[in-house]
Protein backbone atom coordinates (compact mmCIF):
# COMPACT_ATOMS: atom_id res chain seq x y z
CA UNK A 1 0.00 0.00 0.00
CA UNK A 2 0.54 3.81 -0.50
CA UNK A 3 1.48 3.82 3.45
CA UNK A 4 4.63 2.19 2.94
CA UNK A 5 6.65 4.83 1.91
CA UNK A 6 8.41 5.39 4.77
CA UNK A 7 10.74 7.48 3.87
CA UNK A 8 11.00 10.98 5.81
CA UNK A 9 8.77 10.16 8.57
CA UNK A 10 9.63 10.26 12.31
CA UNK A 11 9.52 6.80 14.29
CA UNK A 12 8.25 7.63 17.55
CA UNK A 13 10.51 5.27 20.10
CA UNK A 14 13.10 6.22 23.05
CA UNK A 15 16.50 5.83 22.28
CA UNK A 16 19.89 7.51 22.51
CA UNK A 17 19.66 7.83 18.88
CA UNK A 18 16.39 9.86 19.22
CA UNK A 19 18.09 12.26 22.12
CA UNK A 20 21.16 12.81 20.40
CA UNK A 21 21.34 16.59 18.86
CA UNK A 22 19.98 16.62 15.51
CA UNK A 23 23.54 18.58 14.55
CA UNK A 24 25.61 15.53 15.48
CA UNK A 25 22.86 13.25 13.21
CA UNK A 26 23.06 15.32 10.46
CA UNK A 27 26.64 15.86 9.99
CA UNK A 28 26.81 12.06 10.95
CA UNK A 29 24.63 11.08 8.30
CA UNK A 30 26.32 13.68 5.89
CA UNK A 31 29.87 12.30 6.58
CA UNK A 32 28.60 8.44 6.31
CA UNK A 33 27.49 9.17 2.75
CA UNK A 34 30.89 10.78 1.85
CA UNK A 35 32.83 7.71 3.13
CA UNK A 36 30.41 5.25 1.44
CA UNK A 37 31.71 6.66 -1.98
CA UNK A 38 35.21 6.82 -0.75
CA UNK A 39 34.79 2.90 -0.03
CA UNK A 40 37.10 0.69 -2.44
CA UNK A 41 37.12 -2.78 -1.22
CA UNK A 42 34.56 -5.40 0.78
CA UNK A 43 36.34 -4.58 4.19
CA UNK A 44 34.92 -1.16 3.60
CA UNK A 45 31.18 -1.79 3.02
CA UNK A 46 31.52 -4.67 6.22
CA UNK A 47 32.46 -1.95 8.08
CA UNK A 48 29.69 0.49 7.23
CA UNK A 49 27.61 -2.27 6.85
CA UNK A 50 28.21 -3.29 10.95
CA UNK A 51 28.71 0.30 11.65
CA UNK A 52 25.06 0.87 10.55
CA UNK A 53 23.58 -2.42 11.85
CA UNK A 54 24.77 -1.15 15.00
CA UNK A 55 23.39 2.24 15.31
CA UNK A 56 19.89 0.83 13.99
CA UNK A 57 19.94 -1.55 17.24
CA UNK A 58 20.73 1.42 19.07
CA UNK A 59 18.08 3.58 17.60
CA UNK A 60 15.25 0.98 18.60
CA UNK A 61 13.20 1.45 14.82
CA UNK A 62 12.36 -2.27 14.55
CA UNK A 63 14.60 -3.33 11.28
CA UNK A 64 11.65 -4.46 8.91
CA UNK A 65 10.32 -0.80 9.26
CA UNK A 66 13.17 0.35 7.88
CA UNK A 67 13.71 -2.45 5.19
CA UNK A 68 9.76 -1.13 3.97
CA UNK A 69 11.43 1.99 2.47
CA UNK A 70 13.84 0.20 0.62
CA UNK A 71 10.60 -0.73 -1.03
CA UNK A 72 9.45 2.62 -2.72
CA UNK A 73 13.60 2.32 -4.64
CA UNK A 74 13.46 -0.67 -6.01
CA UNK A 75 13.20 0.06 -9.64
CA UNK A 76 15.93 2.63 -9.28
CA UNK A 77 17.88 -0.21 -7.74
CA UNK A 78 17.07 -2.80 -10.14
CA UNK A 79 18.08 -0.39 -12.83
CA UNK A 80 21.33 0.30 -11.13
CA UNK A 81 22.27 -3.51 -11.12
CA UNK A 82 20.74 -3.91 -15.12
CA UNK A 83 22.95 -1.23 -16.53
CA UNK A 84 26.20 -1.50 -14.71
CA UNK A 85 25.72 -5.74 -14.93
CA UNK A 86 25.06 -5.55 -18.65
CA UNK A 87 26.82 -2.23 -19.68
CA UNK A 88 30.58 -2.51 -18.43
CA UNK A 89 33.32 -3.47 -20.35
CA UNK A 90 35.95 -5.59 -19.12
CA UNK A 91 36.68 -9.15 -19.23
CA UNK A 92 33.69 -11.44 -19.96
CA UNK A 93 32.92 -14.11 -17.66
CA UNK A 94 29.65 -15.02 -19.04
CA UNK A 95 28.39 -14.73 -23.28
CA UNK A 96 24.76 -15.77 -24.51
CA UNK A 97 24.17 -14.30 -27.66
CA UNK A 98 23.92 -10.42 -27.24
CA UNK A 99 24.57 -10.40 -23.35
CA UNK A 100 27.34 -10.23 -21.83
CA UNK A 101 28.69 -10.45 -18.52
CA UNK A 102 32.26 -8.89 -17.47
CA UNK A 103 33.83 -9.36 -14.32
CA UNK A 104 34.41 -5.58 -13.91
CA UNK A 105 30.15 -5.24 -14.82
CA UNK A 106 29.70 -7.83 -11.91
CA UNK A 107 32.19 -6.16 -8.99
CA UNK A 108 30.26 -2.68 -10.23
CA UNK A 109 26.90 -3.69 -9.79
CA UNK A 110 27.55 -5.03 -7.09
CA UNK A 111 29.19 -2.12 -5.22
CA UNK A 112 26.00 -0.21 -6.66
CA UNK A 113 23.46 -1.50 -5.01
CA UNK A 114 25.20 -1.93 -2.03
CA UNK A 115 25.59 1.06 -1.71
CA UNK A 116 22.53 3.06 -2.75
CA UNK A 117 20.77 0.09 -0.26
CA UNK A 118 23.06 1.24 2.96
CA UNK A 119 22.87 4.96 1.67
CA UNK A 120 18.80 4.37 1.61
CA UNK A 121 18.83 2.59 5.14
CA UNK A 122 21.47 5.23 6.82
CA UNK A 123 19.47 8.52 5.70
CA UNK A 124 16.26 7.26 6.86
CA UNK A 125 17.54 5.93 9.94
CA UNK A 126 17.88 9.74 10.43
CA UNK A 127 14.68 11.21 9.27
CA UNK A 128 13.22 8.25 11.21
CA UNK A 129 15.07 9.14 14.77
CA UNK A 130 14.54 12.97 14.26
CA UNK A 131 11.26 14.77 14.28
CA UNK A 132 11.05 17.59 11.48
CA UNK A 133 11.31 20.14 13.80
CA UNK A 134 14.42 19.10 15.38
CA UNK A 135 15.49 18.53 11.66
CA UNK A 136 15.28 21.69 10.65
CA UNK A 137 16.58 22.90 13.68
CA UNK A 138 19.73 21.59 13.22
CA UNK A 139 20.20 22.71 9.54
CA UNK A 140 19.63 25.92 10.56
CA UNK A 141 22.10 26.15 13.19
CA UNK A 142 24.70 23.84 10.51
CA UNK A 143 24.09 26.52 8.03
CA UNK A 144 24.11 29.15 9.92
CA UNK A 145 27.86 30.76 8.70
CA UNK A 146 25.77 31.38 5.18
CA UNK A 147 24.01 33.72 6.62
CA UNK A 148 26.98 36.07 6.72
CA UNK A 149 26.56 35.75 2.48
CA UNK A 150 22.74 36.71 2.33
CA UNK A 151 21.87 32.82 1.92
CA UNK A 152 18.10 32.74 3.38
CA UNK A 153 18.89 29.95 5.86
CA UNK A 154 16.12 30.00 7.70
CA UNK A 155 13.60 30.18 4.92
CA UNK A 156 15.34 27.32 3.06
CA UNK A 157 14.84 25.44 6.82
CA UNK A 158 11.52 26.05 7.28
CA UNK A 159 10.95 24.91 3.75
CA UNK A 160 11.76 21.79 4.10
CA UNK A 161 10.18 21.05 7.31
CA UNK A 162 7.05 21.76 6.61
CA UNK A 163 7.91 19.73 3.01
CA UNK A 164 8.92 16.84 5.26
CA UNK A 165 5.71 17.62 7.56
CA UNK A 166 3.51 17.38 4.67
CA UNK A 167 5.04 13.99 3.06
CA UNK A 168 2.75 11.63 6.03
CA UNK A 169 -0.24 14.10 5.25
CA UNK A 170 -0.23 13.76 1.81
CA UNK A 171 -0.02 10.36 1.75
CA UNK A 172 -2.38 9.54 3.82
CA UNK A 173 -4.92 11.68 1.72
CA UNK A 174 -3.53 10.56 -1.09
CA UNK A 175 -4.97 6.79 0.47
CA UNK A 176 -8.11 8.14 1.28
CA UNK A 177 -8.96 9.43 -2.21
CA UNK A 178 -8.04 6.41 -3.87
CA UNK A 179 -10.70 4.51 -1.07
CA UNK A 180 -13.33 6.60 -1.93
CA UNK A 181 -12.70 6.66 -6.14
CA UNK A 182 -12.24 3.18 -5.25
CA UNK A 183 -15.59 2.97 -3.88
CA UNK A 184 -16.97 4.53 -6.84
CA UNK A 185 -15.86 2.06 -9.10
CA UNK A 186 -12.42 3.40 -10.28
CA UNK A 187 -9.80 0.51 -11.49
CA UNK A 188 -6.17 1.42 -10.71
CA UNK A 189 -5.18 -2.02 -10.90
CA UNK A 190 -5.93 -3.59 -13.99
CA UNK A 191 -5.16 -2.23 -17.58
CA UNK A 192 -2.35 -0.68 -19.84
CA UNK A 193 0.09 1.54 -19.55
CA UNK A 194 -2.28 4.38 -20.59
CA UNK A 195 -5.24 3.09 -18.68
CA UNK A 196 -3.44 3.46 -15.84
CA UNK A 197 -2.13 6.93 -16.27
CA UNK A 198 -5.54 8.00 -17.14
CA UNK A 199 -6.98 6.19 -13.86
CA UNK A 200 -4.23 8.66 -11.98
CA UNK A 201 -6.84 12.05 -12.80
CA UNK A 202 -9.45 11.11 -10.80
CA UNK A 203 -6.79 11.05 -7.65
CA UNK A 204 -3.98 13.54 -8.64
CA UNK A 205 -6.93 16.54 -9.41
CA UNK A 206 -8.27 16.13 -5.64
CA UNK A 207 -5.00 16.17 -4.19
CA UNK A 208 -3.19 19.17 -5.52
CA UNK A 209 -6.55 20.62 -4.70
CA UNK A 210 -6.09 19.35 -1.25
CA UNK A 211 -2.23 20.15 -1.17
CA UNK A 212 -2.80 24.03 -2.10
CA UNK A 213 -5.84 24.26 0.20
CA UNK A 214 -3.27 22.73 3.00
CA UNK A 215 -0.54 25.33 2.54
CA UNK A 216 -3.05 28.51 1.87
CA UNK A 217 -4.62 27.07 5.60
CA UNK A 218 -1.21 26.96 6.88
CA UNK A 219 0.00 30.09 5.72
CA UNK A 220 -2.66 31.72 7.13
CA UNK A 221 -1.96 30.12 10.40
CA UNK A 222 1.54 30.90 10.56
CA UNK A 223 0.68 35.11 9.09
CA UNK A 224 -2.18 35.14 12.42
CA UNK A 225 0.80 33.85 14.58
CA UNK A 226 2.89 37.23 12.95
CA UNK A 227 5.35 35.07 11.44
CA UNK A 228 7.58 36.99 9.40
CA UNK A 229 11.12 35.12 8.92
CA UNK A 230 14.10 34.48 10.53
CA UNK A 231 14.88 37.79 11.26
CA UNK A 232 15.38 37.99 15.15
CA UNK A 233 13.55 34.86 15.50
CA UNK A 234 14.39 33.45 18.80
CA UNK A 235 14.35 29.59 19.57
CA UNK A 236 12.34 28.49 22.94
CA UNK A 237 14.55 25.25 23.35
CA UNK A 238 18.17 26.30 21.82
CA UNK A 239 20.23 23.30 20.62
CA UNK A 240 22.97 22.04 23.43
CA UNK A 241 25.54 19.89 23.09
CA UNK A 242 25.30 17.30 25.74
CA UNK A 243 28.05 14.29 27.04
CA UNK A 244 26.34 11.85 24.31
CA UNK A 245 27.02 13.98 21.70
CA UNK A 246 30.78 14.56 22.48
CA UNK A 247 30.41 10.18 22.59
CA UNK A 248 28.74 10.14 19.24
CA UNK A 249 31.56 12.74 17.62
CA UNK A 250 34.37 10.02 19.41
CA UNK A 251 32.31 7.14 16.98
CA UNK A 252 31.94 9.40 14.16
CA UNK A 253 35.80 10.03 13.95
CA UNK A 254 36.32 6.45 14.27
CA UNK A 255 34.51 5.40 11.40
CA UNK A 256 36.29 7.89 9.39
CA UNK A 257 39.83 6.59 10.67
CA UNK A 258 38.19 2.90 9.56
CA UNK A 259 36.79 3.87 6.42
CA UNK A 260 39.93 5.72 5.12
CA UNK A 261 42.45 2.36 6.57
CA UNK A 262 39.75 0.34 4.73
CA UNK A 263 40.88 2.00 1.33
CA UNK A 264 44.89 0.53 2.12
CA UNK A 265 43.99 -3.39 2.33
CA UNK B 1 -29.74 -11.39 5.00
CA UNK B 2 -27.67 -8.83 3.20
CA UNK B 3 -24.23 -8.26 5.26
CA UNK B 4 -22.65 -9.83 8.09
CA UNK B 5 -19.50 -9.49 9.66
CA UNK B 6 -18.30 -12.44 11.73
CA UNK B 7 -15.68 -12.29 14.46
CA UNK B 8 -14.34 -9.05 12.55
CA UNK B 9 -11.33 -7.96 13.85
CA UNK B 10 -9.05 -4.70 12.29
CA UNK B 11 -5.46 -3.24 13.07
CA UNK B 12 -3.54 -1.37 11.42
CA UNK B 13 -0.06 -1.15 10.81
CA UNK B 14 0.66 -4.04 12.78
CA UNK B 15 4.11 -4.63 14.21
CA UNK B 16 4.62 -0.95 14.64
CA UNK B 17 4.91 1.96 17.03
CA UNK B 18 1.79 3.11 14.71
CA UNK B 19 -0.23 -0.09 15.54
CA UNK B 20 -4.18 0.60 16.34
CA UNK B 21 -6.47 -2.27 17.09
CA UNK B 22 -9.63 -0.34 15.68
CA UNK B 23 -11.92 -3.03 15.51
CA UNK B 24 -12.01 -5.90 18.43
CA UNK B 25 -14.69 -8.79 17.33
CA UNK B 26 -17.19 -7.24 15.58
CA UNK B 27 -20.55 -9.76 14.73
CA UNK B 28 -23.32 -8.07 12.70
CA UNK B 29 -25.95 -8.63 11.10
CA UNK B 30 -27.39 -6.11 8.54
CA UNK B 31 -30.39 -6.87 6.72
CA UNK B 32 -32.23 -6.05 3.64
CA UNK B 33 -34.21 -2.38 3.64
CA UNK B 34 -32.90 -1.36 7.14
CA UNK B 35 -32.35 2.14 7.80
CA UNK B 36 -29.31 1.37 10.32
CA UNK B 37 -27.36 4.41 12.36
CA UNK B 38 -23.90 3.72 13.56
CA UNK B 39 -22.44 5.56 16.32
CA UNK B 40 -19.61 6.34 18.29
CA UNK B 41 -16.91 9.31 19.41
CA UNK B 42 -14.20 10.29 17.37
CA UNK B 43 -11.54 7.45 16.76
CA UNK B 44 -14.31 4.72 17.76
CA UNK B 45 -13.80 3.05 14.62
CA UNK B 46 -16.71 3.51 12.66
CA UNK B 47 -15.28 4.60 9.13
CA UNK B 48 -12.99 1.19 9.71
CA UNK B 49 -15.45 -0.83 10.51
CA UNK B 50 -18.00 0.16 7.33
CA UNK B 51 -15.16 0.40 4.70
CA UNK B 52 -15.25 -3.16 5.63
CA UNK B 53 -18.72 -3.66 4.20
CA UNK B 54 -17.75 -3.09 0.83
CA UNK B 55 -14.09 -4.33 1.03
CA UNK B 56 -12.29 -1.84 0.50
CA UNK B 57 -10.21 -2.41 3.84
CA UNK B 58 -9.30 -6.57 4.33
CA UNK B 59 -10.03 -7.52 7.94
CA UNK B 60 -7.08 -9.00 9.96
CA UNK B 61 -9.10 -11.42 11.45
CA UNK B 62 -12.81 -12.56 10.61
CA UNK B 63 -14.37 -12.60 7.63
CA UNK B 64 -17.79 -10.37 5.93
CA UNK B 65 -20.21 -12.29 3.81
CA UNK B 66 -22.73 -10.52 1.27
CA UNK B 67 -25.57 -12.31 0.80
CA UNK B 68 -24.08 -15.33 1.91
CA UNK B 69 -20.20 -15.14 -0.14
CA UNK B 70 -17.62 -14.95 1.84
CA UNK B 71 -16.36 -11.58 0.21
CA UNK B 72 -12.44 -12.53 1.00
CA UNK B 73 -12.89 -16.01 -0.94
CA UNK B 74 -10.33 -15.90 -4.55
CA UNK B 75 -12.80 -15.85 -6.46
CA UNK B 76 -15.03 -13.10 -5.01
CA UNK B 77 -15.23 -9.93 -7.49
CA UNK B 78 -14.41 -6.74 -5.13
CA UNK B 79 -15.24 -4.33 -7.25
CA UNK B 80 -18.60 -5.59 -8.25
CA UNK B 81 -19.00 -5.18 -4.28
CA UNK B 82 -18.06 -2.43 -4.44
CA UNK B 83 -21.22 -1.09 -6.96
CA UNK B 84 -23.27 -3.25 -4.62
CA UNK B 85 -22.51 -1.65 -1.34
CA UNK B 86 -21.92 2.29 -2.41
CA UNK B 87 -19.89 3.98 0.17
CA UNK B 88 -19.99 7.89 0.69
CA UNK B 89 -16.36 8.83 2.61
CA UNK B 90 -16.45 11.03 5.26
CA UNK B 91 -16.12 15.22 3.50
CA UNK B 92 -17.04 13.59 0.00
CA UNK B 93 -16.35 16.74 -1.83
CA UNK B 94 -13.30 16.61 -1.20
CA UNK B 95 -13.18 13.50 -3.91
CA UNK B 96 -14.82 15.79 -6.78
CA UNK B 97 -12.16 16.42 -10.03
CA UNK B 98 -14.69 16.53 -13.21
CA UNK B 99 -15.22 19.69 -14.84
CA UNK B 100 -18.89 19.67 -14.80
CA UNK B 101 -20.90 18.33 -12.11
CA UNK B 102 -22.70 16.12 -14.56
CA UNK B 103 -19.54 14.33 -15.21
CA UNK B 104 -18.40 13.84 -12.10
CA UNK B 105 -21.66 11.97 -11.22
CA UNK B 106 -20.92 10.04 -14.81
CA UNK B 107 -17.64 8.75 -13.63
CA UNK B 108 -19.31 6.07 -11.16
CA UNK B 109 -21.44 4.62 -13.73
CA UNK B 110 -18.63 4.89 -16.18
CA UNK B 111 -16.81 2.59 -14.54
CA UNK B 112 -19.80 0.15 -14.41
CA UNK B 113 -19.03 -0.18 -18.08
CA UNK B 114 -23.07 1.04 -18.65
CA UNK B 115 -24.17 2.42 -22.20
CA UNK B 116 -23.88 6.28 -22.38
CA UNK B 117 -27.44 6.92 -22.46
CA UNK B 118 -27.77 4.50 -18.86
CA UNK B 119 -25.24 6.25 -17.92
CA UNK B 120 -26.75 9.63 -18.46
CA UNK B 121 -30.29 8.55 -16.95
CA UNK B 122 -28.76 7.44 -14.01
CA UNK B 123 -26.86 10.45 -13.66
CA UNK B 124 -30.02 12.94 -13.97
CA UNK B 125 -31.88 10.57 -12.29
CA UNK B 126 -29.46 10.90 -9.02
CA UNK B 127 -29.12 14.33 -9.37
CA UNK B 128 -32.76 14.67 -8.87
CA UNK B 129 -32.61 13.07 -5.94
CA UNK B 130 -30.49 14.77 -3.93
CA UNK B 131 -32.08 18.14 -5.34
CA UNK B 132 -29.32 19.70 -7.56
CA UNK B 133 -31.19 21.07 -10.17
CA UNK B 134 -30.72 21.49 -13.92
CA UNK B 135 -29.32 24.80 -13.32
CA UNK B 136 -26.19 23.45 -11.63
CA UNK B 137 -25.75 20.01 -14.01
CA UNK B 138 -23.11 21.62 -16.61
CA UNK B 139 -21.46 24.41 -13.55
CA UNK B 140 -17.84 23.30 -12.01
CA UNK B 141 -18.39 21.27 -9.26
CA UNK B 142 -15.82 23.76 -7.50
CA UNK B 143 -18.04 26.95 -7.77
CA UNK B 144 -20.62 25.40 -5.74
CA UNK B 145 -20.97 25.74 -1.82
CA UNK B 146 -20.52 22.81 0.43
CA UNK B 147 -24.00 21.50 1.00
CA UNK B 148 -24.01 21.51 -2.52
CA UNK B 149 -20.83 20.26 -3.09
CA UNK B 150 -21.60 17.27 -0.96
CA UNK B 151 -25.22 16.66 -2.62
CA UNK B 152 -23.18 16.20 -5.85
CA UNK B 153 -20.87 13.68 -4.69
CA UNK B 154 -23.84 12.09 -2.92
CA UNK B 155 -25.30 11.78 -6.19
CA UNK B 156 -22.11 10.47 -7.75
CA UNK B 157 -22.26 7.30 -5.23
CA UNK B 158 -25.66 6.77 -5.53
CA UNK B 159 -25.78 6.69 -9.75
CA UNK B 160 -24.65 3.57 -9.34
CA UNK B 161 -27.86 1.98 -8.07
CA UNK B 162 -26.63 0.52 -4.97
CA UNK B 163 -28.74 -2.12 -3.02
CA UNK B 164 -26.89 -0.92 0.64
CA UNK B 165 -25.69 2.90 0.67
CA UNK B 166 -23.51 4.04 3.76
CA UNK B 167 -22.69 7.51 4.44
CA UNK B 168 -19.84 8.58 6.72
CA UNK B 169 -20.96 11.58 8.81
CA UNK B 170 -22.71 13.11 5.76
CA UNK B 171 -23.58 16.13 7.66
CA UNK B 172 -20.36 16.49 9.45
CA UNK B 173 -19.68 20.71 8.61
CA UNK B 174 -22.58 21.71 6.94
CA UNK B 175 -25.33 24.75 9.07
CA UNK B 176 -28.40 23.28 10.40
CA UNK B 177 -30.70 23.63 7.21
CA UNK B 178 -27.59 21.88 5.18
CA UNK B 179 -27.62 19.11 7.31
CA UNK B 180 -31.61 18.82 7.30
CA UNK B 181 -32.15 18.68 4.10
CA UNK B 182 -29.52 16.27 3.70
CA UNK B 183 -30.78 13.83 6.38
CA UNK B 184 -34.31 14.05 5.09
CA UNK B 185 -33.13 13.35 1.09
CA UNK B 186 -31.25 10.20 2.41
CA UNK B 187 -34.53 9.00 4.58
CA UNK B 188 -36.83 9.72 1.45
CA UNK B 189 -34.52 7.76 -0.63
CA UNK B 190 -34.19 4.89 1.68
CA UNK B 191 -37.98 4.92 1.82
CA UNK B 192 -38.59 5.36 -2.19
CA UNK B 193 -36.00 2.89 -2.99
CA UNK B 194 -36.11 0.65 -0.52
CA UNK B 195 -32.67 0.42 -0.22
CA UNK B 196 -30.60 -0.70 2.82
CA UNK B 197 -28.98 2.60 4.20
CA UNK B 198 -26.81 2.82 6.80
CA UNK B 199 -25.63 6.40 8.36
CA UNK B 200 -22.53 7.09 10.40
CA UNK B 201 -22.47 9.83 12.78
CA UNK B 202 -21.50 11.25 15.97
CA UNK B 203 -24.77 12.99 17.04
CA UNK B 204 -27.69 11.01 18.46
CA UNK B 205 -30.12 13.71 17.61
CA UNK B 206 -29.46 13.23 13.96
CA UNK B 207 -29.73 9.62 13.75
CA UNK B 208 -32.64 9.67 17.02
CA UNK B 209 -35.04 10.70 14.03
CA UNK B 210 -34.56 8.86 11.23
CA UNK B 211 -33.41 5.17 12.07
CA UNK B 212 -34.95 1.89 13.23
CA UNK B 213 -31.57 0.52 14.52
CA UNK B 214 -28.51 2.30 16.42
CA UNK B 215 -25.08 0.14 16.77
CA UNK B 216 -22.81 2.20 19.21
CA UNK B 217 -19.39 1.76 18.72
CA UNK B 218 -17.20 2.21 21.68
CA UNK B 219 -12.68 1.67 21.23
CA UNK B 220 -13.55 -0.84 18.17
CA UNK B 221 -16.46 -2.47 20.21
CA UNK B 222 -19.96 -2.87 19.08
CA UNK B 223 -21.33 -2.10 22.69
CA UNK B 224 -25.34 -1.68 21.88
CA UNK B 225 -27.10 -2.83 18.78
CA UNK B 226 -30.92 -2.41 19.12
CA UNK B 227 -33.96 0.43 18.48
CA UNK B 228 -32.89 3.88 19.35
CA UNK B 229 -34.97 3.51 22.46
CA UNK B 230 -33.82 0.59 23.66
CA UNK B 231 -30.29 1.47 23.24
CA UNK B 232 -31.64 5.06 24.82
CA UNK B 233 -32.69 3.37 27.94
CA UNK B 234 -28.59 3.06 28.58
CA UNK B 235 -28.38 6.82 28.27
CA UNK B 236 -26.32 6.62 31.67
CA UNK B 237 -23.37 4.46 30.09
CA UNK B 238 -23.72 6.38 26.41
CA UNK B 239 -22.72 9.51 28.69
CA UNK B 240 -19.69 7.32 30.04
CA UNK B 241 -18.33 6.76 26.74
CA UNK B 242 -18.79 10.25 25.64
CA UNK B 243 -21.83 9.98 23.55
CA UNK B 244 -25.39 11.83 24.68
CA UNK B 245 -28.67 10.54 24.45
CA UNK B 246 -31.18 13.02 22.62
CA UNK B 247 -32.61 15.87 25.02
CA UNK B 248 -36.22 15.02 24.78
CA UNK B 249 -34.43 11.70 26.65
CA UNK B 250 -33.04 13.90 29.56
CA UNK B 251 -36.43 15.80 29.60
CA UNK B 252 -38.27 12.62 30.11
CA UNK B 253 -36.52 11.57 33.15
CA UNK B 254 -36.55 14.43 34.59
CA UNK B 255 -40.26 14.82 34.59
CA UNK B 256 -40.43 11.47 35.85
CA UNK B 257 -38.00 12.13 38.65
CA UNK B 258 -40.31 14.95 39.12
CA UNK B 259 -43.01 12.62 40.08
CA UNK B 260 -45.38 12.93 36.99
CA UNK B 261 -45.62 9.21 35.54
CA UNK B 262 -44.63 9.73 31.66
CA UNK B 263 -43.14 6.93 29.75
CA UNK B 264 -39.60 7.29 29.06
CA UNK B 265 -38.57 5.93 25.77
CA UNK B 266 -39.50 8.88 23.38
CA UNK B 267 -36.84 9.58 21.01
CA UNK B 268 -38.09 12.52 19.21
CA UNK B 269 -39.78 15.60 20.09
CA UNK B 270 -42.81 14.52 18.62
CA UNK B 271 -43.18 11.15 20.56
CA UNK B 272 -42.05 13.14 23.56
CA UNK B 273 -45.20 15.44 22.80
CA UNK B 274 -47.55 12.47 22.33
CA UNK B 275 -46.13 10.92 25.74
CA UNK B 276 -46.84 14.09 27.83
CA UNK B 277 -50.45 14.90 26.07
CA UNK B 278 -51.23 10.85 27.10
CA UNK B 279 -50.41 11.36 30.65
CA UNK B 280 -52.03 15.17 30.79
CA UNK B 281 -55.47 13.73 29.32
CA UNK B 282 -55.16 10.98 31.98
CA UNK B 283 -54.25 13.26 34.75
CA UNK B 284 -58.12 15.18 33.45
CA UNK B 285 -59.97 12.63 33.91
N1 LIG C 1 -5.12 4.85 8.12
C1 LIG C 1 -4.94 4.67 9.43
N2 LIG C 1 -3.75 4.26 9.92
C2 LIG C 1 -3.58 4.05 11.25
N3 LIG C 1 -4.53 4.22 12.16
C3 LIG C 1 -5.73 4.63 11.74
C4 LIG C 1 -6.00 4.88 10.36
N4 LIG C 1 -7.30 5.27 10.23
C5 LIG C 1 -7.80 5.27 11.48
N5 LIG C 1 -6.88 4.89 12.38
C6 LIG C 1 -7.09 4.75 13.84
O1 LIG C 1 -8.08 3.77 14.05
C7 LIG C 1 -9.00 4.19 15.03
C8 LIG C 1 -10.41 4.20 14.47
O2 LIG C 1 -10.50 5.20 13.49
P1 LIG C 1 -11.80 5.50 12.65
O3 LIG C 1 -12.37 4.23 12.15
O4 LIG C 1 -11.46 6.53 11.64
O5 LIG C 1 -12.78 6.12 13.75
P2 LIG C 1 -14.07 7.02 13.58
O6 LIG C 1 -14.50 6.99 12.16
O7 LIG C 1 -15.06 6.41 14.52
O8 LIG C 1 -13.69 8.39 14.04
C9 LIG C 1 -8.55 5.57 15.49
O9 LIG C 1 -7.86 5.42 16.71
C10 LIG C 1 -7.63 6.03 14.42
O10 LIG C 1 -6.61 6.82 14.94
MG1 LIG D 1 -14.69 8.57 10.81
Amino acid sequence: MIRDITIGQYYPADSILHRLDPRVKLSGTLIYIVCLFLVKNLWGYLIAALCLGAIIRLSKVPFGFIVRGLKTIIILLLFTVAFNLFLTSGTPIFEWKFIRITKEGVSLAFSMAVRLILLILGSSLMTFTTTPNQLTDGMESLLGPLKKLHVPVHEIAMMMSIALRFIPILLEETDKIMKAQQARGADFETGGIIKRAKAMVPILVPLFISAFRRAGDLAMAMEARCYRGGEGRTKMKPLKYHKPDGIAWVAIVCFIALTVVSRRF
Amino acid sequence: MAIILDKLDYVYSPGTAYEKHALKNINLVINDGEFIGIIGHTGSGKSTLIQHMNGLVKATGGTVYYNGADIYDEDYKLKDLRTKVGLVFQYPEHQLFETTVLKDVQFGPKNLGLPPLEVDLRAYDALKQVGIGDDLIDASPFELSGGQKRRVAIAGVLAMKPEVLILDEPTAGLDPKGRDEILDQIAKIHKEQKITVILVSHSMEDVAKYVDRIIVMNHGEAVYDGAPKEVFAHYKELEQIGLAAPQVTYAMHALRDAGIPVTTDATTVEEARDAILAWYREEKK
